[in-house]
């Protein structure tokens, strides 16, 4: 039976929701699973971990992880792998598990299904499917080394619910990590936000280069953003131009997302964007180009001048809301 | 400052759509769709070049080699970054269905022995395998300080140290590496001014997004020296550690209905859909 090591994100102290798609995975493979944790000061964190059914919540618990550094955490997590005889290590493939998994894996010689979407236990031989060429085309794969190294898409695993019980808790040392004493960190520049995550958000309003500015993004697209309570993401092109932060790209090269409602907003639908998005559940796409690409995927296209309808829209929404 | 940047050669992202599966799903069918350099390689050559240069002039005795695996026709996309300003290309040859993320990044380890570059510049993903684990398989091998998804990039005046801002989820971490040290560069990279090397004026902005080669440059590479020679030349293992069984096409979406207007939208998100 393969033994698997979750490896759990934590940030400032709390548990991030990113580590309960890898624990699902876990379940999804039925893996008996451990957890790894590692920061500083996560007490909490660790009593939340505790919930899942794990058969012990491993606490590394030390200044070396007070921030995410890669080559402070990589011999830790190896060096535990490697003693608890762990053959599967699994990270959601967050900015942080992308960073992390293939180091851990290069260190322990193993191979990496990385961003996979779907795993099937046959026999104990675990099979991956992955997106890859944006998402047009499904890898089937294996891992051949003794131990595999893997990162599950989120919003393809669903977060796991809470099994009850209180797993047990045990602490691990912190392995030395020469390489990070030439990494210094500097600092975390939070964008901070009173929306949903977006890779969390039951509906995403996304804004593309038709908006035209940053202005725009704030006085048109906000406030329909705001009326659905929805998470804000853009196109590629929209932050290329400077418009909003990367952070908020959806796309093969930004953040998958698979919310209950998608609304592009002046968004042509360019593959690389539609890679992020379309495993929505319910796509709306406004556009004033009745051609554009966005309404072969769209379960509602509007064809209009989105100035014109994402405020008549933004207004009807709040009706709707409000009238429950 | 000698900078080293890797480069994949890749079917044409914008028309990735049209990738086919053979029948039986033996492989992926790219028949059709131009080569193109990665983008997020593009972009690694493009901060390279801004790192040595004084804004449109390169600083003497700086260099930038690019390094390519794959077939012998990726010499071409090497040219195409030489255009833009590297100064030579290695190309180690083999074919694209015997490489993979993992082995890349040993054998470009190989390479950085030979090549001792202060820094190796790489894109954070290839937009065909998606895989995103050459640089940091790259830096664990090395044992080399490094920072994935960089977003800005300051060089020290001193040149010992990286100052490099990473697209992390929630916000942008920076981190101070001392040289040699790996970077990936990810999409705000090519920005106007996130590339600075404390030689350039401050005042100095690029075009946003990679350069495009100018006549004369395109001529210039033709002389430049690409050295090609077998990838087991560097002798490192080429087995790999993953084995792909098959490949699927993803399931269509299915196109829904044009709505005539607001209302009309508002009104099947409520009763259609029970999106509202």
């Amino acid at each position: 039976m393969s033994k698997t090591l979750v490896i759990a994100e934590i940030s400032g102290g709390r548990l991030k929701k990113t580590t309960l798609s890898a624990i699902n995975f876990a379940r999804a493979a039925a893996l008996p699973f451990d957890i790894l944790a590692l920061g500083k000061s996560i007490g909490a964190a660790v009593e939340d971990l505790r919930a899942y059914g794990a058969g012990s919540v491993l606490v590394g618990d030390d200044a070396l992880f007070a921030n995410y550094v890669g080559e402070a955490f990589t011999p830790t997590v190896a060096d535990v792998a490697k003693k608890g005889g762990y053959t599967v290590v699994v990270v959601t493939a967050s900015s942080f598990g992308k960073d992390l998994s293939p180091r851990v894996a290069a260190r322990l010689g193993a191979g990496v299904a990385p961003d996979i979407s779907r795993v099937e236990n046959q026999n104990g031989a675990l099979v991956y499917k992955r997106p890859m060429y944006a998402g047009n085309a499904i890898g089937v794969m294996q891992v051949t080394t003794p131990v595999q190294v893997v990162s599950v898409r989120q919003s393809e695993f669903s977060p796991a619910a809470p099994s009850g019980g209180a797993s047990a808790v045990s602490a691990v040392a912190a392995s030395p990590a020469p390489n990070a004493a030439r990494v210094q960190f500097v600092s975390f520049e939070e964008v901070k936000s009173e929306r949903p995550e977006l890779t969390e958000a039951r509906t995403v309003v996304a804004g593309g280069r038709s908006l035209k500015s940053s202005e725009n993004f704030k006085g048109v697209l906000e406030p329909l953003v705001d009326a659905f309570g929805a998470a804000m993401g853009a196109s590629r092109a929209a932050v290329d131009a400077g418009y909003v932060p990367n952070d908020l790209q959806v796309g093969q090269t930004g953040k998958v997302v698979a919310p209950q409602l998608y609304v592009a907003v002046g968004i042509s639908g360019a593959i690389q964007h539609l890679a992020g998005m379309k495993n929505s559940k319910v796509i709306v796409a406004i556009n004033k180009d009745a051609e554009a690409p966005i309404f072969q995927v769209a379960d509602f296209g509007l064809v209009a001048d989105l100035f014109k309808a994402v405020p008549e829209l933004t207004d009807a929404v709040k009706r709707a809301r409000a009238d429950g | 400052m000698k900078i080293l940047v890797s480069l994949k050669r890749t079917a044409d992202p914008d028309n990735a759509n049209k990738v086919k599966v053979a029948p039986g799903g033996a492989k992926i069918v790219t028949d059709g769709l131009e080569p193109k350099v990665n983008p997020f390689d593009e972009y690694a050559v493009e901060t390279a070049l801004r790192l040595v240069e004084n804004g449109k002039t390169r600083i003497a005795g700086d260099t930038v080699v690019v390094a390519s695996f794959g077939p012998k026709e990726a010499a071409t996309n090497i040219r195409q970054s030489l255009a833009m300003g590297a100064d030579s290309g290695l190309l180690f040859t083999t074919d694209d269905d015997s490489l993979d993320g993992d082995l890349v990044a040993r054998a470009l380890a190989k390479v950085v022995e030979a090549q001792k570059p202060d820094l190796v510049i790489l894109g954070k993903q290839a937009v065909d395998g998606d895989s995103n684990q050459v640089a940091q398989v790259l830096a664990e091998t090395l044992g080399w300080p490094s920072a994935t998804f960089a977003m800005s990039v300051n060089l020290s005046a001193d040149k010992k140290t990286v100052t490099v801002g990473r697209e992390v989820d929630g916000g942008v971490v920076k981190l101070t590496l001392t040289l040699p040290a790996v970077i990936s560069v990810d999409l705000r990279i090519v920005g106007a001014k996130a590339v600075t090397n404390n030689v350039t004026p401050a005042a100095f902005a690029y075009n946003d997004g990679p350069r495009f080669a100018p006549l004369p440059m395109i001529i210039k590479a033709k002389t430049k020296p690409i050295a090609e020679a077998p990838l087991a030349s560097l002798g490192v293992d080429t087995g790999l550690k993953v084995r792909y069984t098959g490949f699927e096409l993803p399931a269509a979406r299915k196109a829904g209905i044009k709505v005539k207007d607001v209302a009309d939208l508002v009104e099947r998100l409520r009763t259609d859909a029970k999106a509202l």
